[in-house]
């Protein structure tokens, strides 16, 4: 089973494609290589929801889609759910 | 990829439509009552209430002419009753429509009350609607059908699944000759480098910024907060989308793969020859279809994630899911399925043959979802406030 989507090999985001459970050995598929991932969620990541493939630091961008999507605003350590409580736009904020 | 037939109804000026509907349109909102009294007189006719239609001025007046006369043009269109308070506007509209060829009646309400309208609309709706209902459907080509794109209530399954799949069947379609269409100008905001890649050329892609620096600056002129409930939406975030700029770049792989678009259309305004088009539109579903079909086209592809359930009276809107909890939940909602997607149980080469199949099957008169559900979203796309 897959448990996240990567878009693109530089991204340090993936998707959960199914329910996550906290302390999962997660496999993750690279859509642009189609080449296998491994990650361990550190906390529930619901179906669509991003989980951190890196550690990140407030201030740094995320990439998916190999773009920029927003700026860290709490410090996040990979395994970790991003999403609005640690993830803000950079364009509308 | 090889052209299909489909069996569709080819209009008076050429134009091939999927649906044979009798529309009653109403010019502005105080003719409403006498539009829905009309189509329950005669059966198999549709009103078209909506909101607006009086004191407009200036370029937002021009979007209210420009999208009843495209309403009624639209070759899913069969024949026009249109019914306002007072003649002016209501014969602007009829002679607008009467350049199609298809036949249009116009009736206003002042000096005649709306019983006497009622009366006089109906008998000429009754015999519109018994010749069309004599017209039959023939052997047309499917790239003759303009496609309109747009999703909603996204999620990221639909960057992963949906919106690539509709992505794949733009590049099929417009490949083989046909016209389609793309929009919500806002919602392209972090991913609008991407879009003006695909512009055919530079005079397209300035036109593109041109319109899309327009749009985001009244936003920001408007905005009372960052917009984080409002863009995205409440059901984007729950769906796991977190900022504009991811889903924009979602949202933008409608676009397809190979296809470049050839020009920039204002609101509700027709391509004038086959390819993509970009459209300037709101990102708000119902307004976004209706400017769509106001603009002649006859079947809208519509991604979803989180299940939007929009439909649209005249134009069958096709939906699309790949979020498997959506498939399970809202299942009434969606035509086609491409959750396997997410597995990689299903290409999305094979999801856009999938979507394709759909678009024939409902361009040969299956009812679509939302219109069998009886969805007929009608929304006027309004610019400032009336006078």
């Amino acid at each position: 089973m897959i448990h996240f989507l990567v878009h693109d090999t530089i991204d340090d985001v993936g998707v959960a494609v199914v329910d996550i459970e906290a302390g999962t050995d997660c496999t993750g598929r690279d859509l642009s290589t189609n080449k296998s991932i491994q990650a361990k969620s550190l906390e529930a990541i619901p179906l669509g929801h991003k989980i951190a493939l890196k550690d990140f630091k407030v201030g740094d961008d995320v990439t998916k889609y190999a773009c920029v999507i927003g700026r860290i605003t709490a410090n996040v350590a990979a395994g970790h759910h991003v999403h609005t409580q640690n993830l803000k736009t950079k364009r509308w904020a | 990829m090889e052209d299909r037939k489909i069996l569709g109804y080819r209009r008076e000026n050429g134009n091939v439509g999927v649906r044979n509907h009798v529309i009653i349109l109403p010019v502005d909102d105080i003719s409403n009552a006498a539009c829905e009294a009309v189509a329950n007189n005669i059966k198999g006719t549709m009103a078209l209430p909506h909101a607006y239609g009086r004191l407009q001025f200036g370029e937002d007046l021009e979007l209210h002419f420009r999208t009843m006369i495209g309403t009624g043009s639209n070759a899913n269109v069969a024949a026009v009753i249109v019914i306002g308070i007072e003649a002016g506007w209501t014969k602007k509209i009829v002679d607008g429509i009467a350049k199609t060829g298809k036949p249009v009646s116009g009736f206003s309400i002042e000096g005649n009350g709306d019983i006497t309208t009622i009366a006089a609309a109906s008998r000429k709706a009754k015999e519109y609607v018994q010749w069309a209902s004599e017209l039959q459907r023939t052997e047309c080509d499917l790239h003759e059908l303009y496609i309109s794109v747009k999703c909603g209530e996204s999620d990221t399954t639909t960057g992963l699944s949906s919106c690539p799949t509709v992505g794949n069947v733009i590049d099929k379609h417009c490949a083989m000759g046909g016209t389609a269409s793309f929009g919500e100008t806002s919602e392209l905001t972090g991913a609008e480098h991407i879009v003006a890649a695909k512009a055919a050329d530079e005079k397209v892609r300035k036109e593109f910024f041109a319109m899309f620096e327009d749009y985001t600056k009244l936003v920001f002129d408007q905005k009372t907060n960052d917009l984080s409930e409002s863009q995205p939406t409440k059901g984007n975030i729950a769906g796991g989308l977190t900022t504009i700029e991811e889903k924009a770049l979602g949202n933008v792989e409608k676009l397809g793969k190979k296809t470049k678009f050839i020009g920039c259309l204002p609101p509700a305004v027709a391509p004038t020859k086959p390819g993509l088009w970009f459209m300037d539109t709101s990102s708000a579903a119902a307004e976004a279809v209706t400017l769509w079909a106001a603009s002649g086209a006859v079947i809208h592809l519509f991604p979803t994630g989180q299940g939007n359930v929009i439909g649209n009276p005249i134009e069958p809107v096709i939906k699309l899911s790949g979020n498997p909890k959506t498939i399970a939940t809202m299942a009434e909602h969606i035509d086609v399925d491409v959750s396997k997607v997410l597995q990689g149980e299903m290409t999305i080469d094979e999801a856009g043959d999938a979507l394709l199949e759909m678009v024939v099957r409902t361009a040969n008169g299956r009812l679509t979802a939302a219109e069998s559900l009886g969805h007929r979203e009608f929304s006027m796309t309004k610019l400032y406030r009336s006078a």
